[in-house]
């Protein structure tokens, strides 16, 4: 593989995700799980350190934790599903929206550089905690008939309209929604990483491996893509994570909204 | 390219599907989102909460203080206001009671005085009278005594010359006035 002598140009692809285990023989120890665990870890030592000696006058560490809490609690919790109801679940949410945002961001962070989220088998655990607390909430609230209800048969429908209104609307708000939440997370963050990789491993190929001079200089251009592009993915894997935090909150907030 | 399109007909000896996922990775996931919204619920969240309702009371404990103090303070202008009004209404009516009393004790001493005056005149009339009547009644026994004395006198001697006879009234002048500061000196002791 040295300069001048072409060969052949591997694209990546799924292939790249696929990382070995870290120990030998523990199959299940990888490195999403990984940084998934360090995420855990520095988010519990942040708030934990933040919020343990919690005053009236707050200092540089608290103030900071306050913020990043005040935001889920305020600005997603509260405003999605309403101040009757929302603390229940703002440990929930903010818990979601740290693990998912570090995990995203884990992307960019230099030898990390892995999304934790372009393993499907993450986004699918979220999306599923997600349809089962604000399908219970929904059926502890309203019971069984009254959520169903609730959640497909919108008020000012004509009655004619409901073998429509029904079907579409239990697909869209019971069915749908598990899916779009996961595949969403994981489709950025997975398309994200491989639209760089791209980048950066055909920048790395034109350069070094094509043995042409002209190509080599569109691989630095290609670099300096890479870079740009690195900057619009931390921006979406801070944006995804927004996404599914107050989706979430939304759909908890409508499960539980009262008939208008 | 197919199998790239369509991943999840991918052969067995590549990469799985990247939309099927790792059972150690859903595991995990679960445990570890299980585990932030513990950690969450049982520290985080009451630590800030109470940080927060704390700093709403304190808030909430000055402003009432404030408005306390404010009321506090309210009170008090009004009650000086009411004293200060009652002061002055107080001063006011003694100044007016005082204005009427002067008036009166005037006008009463201007009474008094008059009454005084007017008796002290009265008095002094009447001793006048009285001092007059008994000079005119002492007066007439006395001219009648001089008059009979002169009377002798001048018929008694006889009157030789104009000389002698000057004399002679001056002799008796002289007594005249002698007898008077007499008379006038026995008048002042009675």
């Amino acid at each position: 593989m040295t300069a001048g002598v072409p060969t052949e140009f591997n694209p990546p692809g799924p292939q790249n995700f696929e990382t070995p285990p870290i120990i030998h023989g523990v199959d299940w120890f990888t490195k999403p799980v990984l940084v998934a665990a360090l995420s855990v870890v520095v988010i519990v030592w942040f708030f934990w350190g933040a919020s343990r000696k919690a005053a009236i006058v707050p200092s540089k560490l608290q103030f900071a934790g306050e913020l990043g809490y005040n935001f889920v609690r305020n600005s997603i919790a509260r405003d999605a599903i309403g101040s009757a109801d929302y603390m229940k679940f703002v440990p929930y949410l903010t818990g979601l929206f740290f693990f998912i945002l570090l995990n995203n961001v884990a992307a960019t962070i230099p030898l990390i550089q892995f999304p934790t989220f372009s393993h499907i088998g993450w986004a699918y655990v979220a999306a599923i905690m997600s349809w089962v607390i604000y399908n219970a909430v929904g059926i502890k609230k309203k019971g069984l008939w009254g959520y169903f209800k609730h959640q497909t048969m919108p008020a000012g429908v004509p009655i004619w309209l409901m073998p429509l209104m029904i079907p579409i609307e239990f697909i869209s708000n019971i069915l749908v929604r598990p899916i779009s939440l996961s595949l969403r997370l994981f489709a950025n963050m997975f398309a994200g990483h491989i639209l760089l990789l791209v980048f950066v491993l055909g920048g790395e190929y034109m350069v070094f491996e094509s043995g042409s001079i002209a190509i080599g200089g569109v691989g630095i251009i290609t670099f300096l893509m890479a870079l740009a592009i690195a900057g619009l993915e931390l921006f979406v894997q801070a944006i995804q994570a927004y996404i599914f935090v107050v989706l979430t909150a939304q759909y908890i907030g409508s499960a539980i909204a009262d008939e208008h | 390219m197919l199998t790239l399109l369509l991943p999840l007909t991918e052969a067995a000896d590549e990469a799985p599907s990247p939309l099927l996922p790792h059972t150690a990775e859903i595991i995990f996931g679960f445990v570890f989102l299980v585990l932030l919204a513990i950690a969450f619920a049982k520290v985080v969240v009451p630590k800030f909460e109470k940080a927060y309702a704390d700093r709403t009371a304190a808030i909430e404990g000055g402003m009432n203080e404030a408005k306390a103090a404010q009321a506090e303070a309210k009170a008090a202008l009004d009650k000086y206001n009411a004293q200060l009004a009652e002061a002055r209404q107080e001063a006011a009516k003694i100044r007016e009671d005082a204005r009427e009393q002067g008036a009166q004790i005037i006008a009463e001493m201007r009474e008094q005085a008059n009454a005084e005056a007017e008796r002290i005149v009265t008095h002094a009339r009447a001793q006048i009278d009285a001092e007059r009547t008994q000079a005119v009644a002492s007066l007439r026994g006395e001219v009648g005594t001089m008059a009979t004395t002169l009377a002798g006198r001048i018929v008694g001697e006889s009157l030789e010359d104009e000389a002698r006879q000057r004399r002679t009234v001056e002799r008796f002048l002289a007594e005249l006035e002698e007898s008077e500061s007499a008379r006038q000196a026995v008048g002042t002791d009675g």
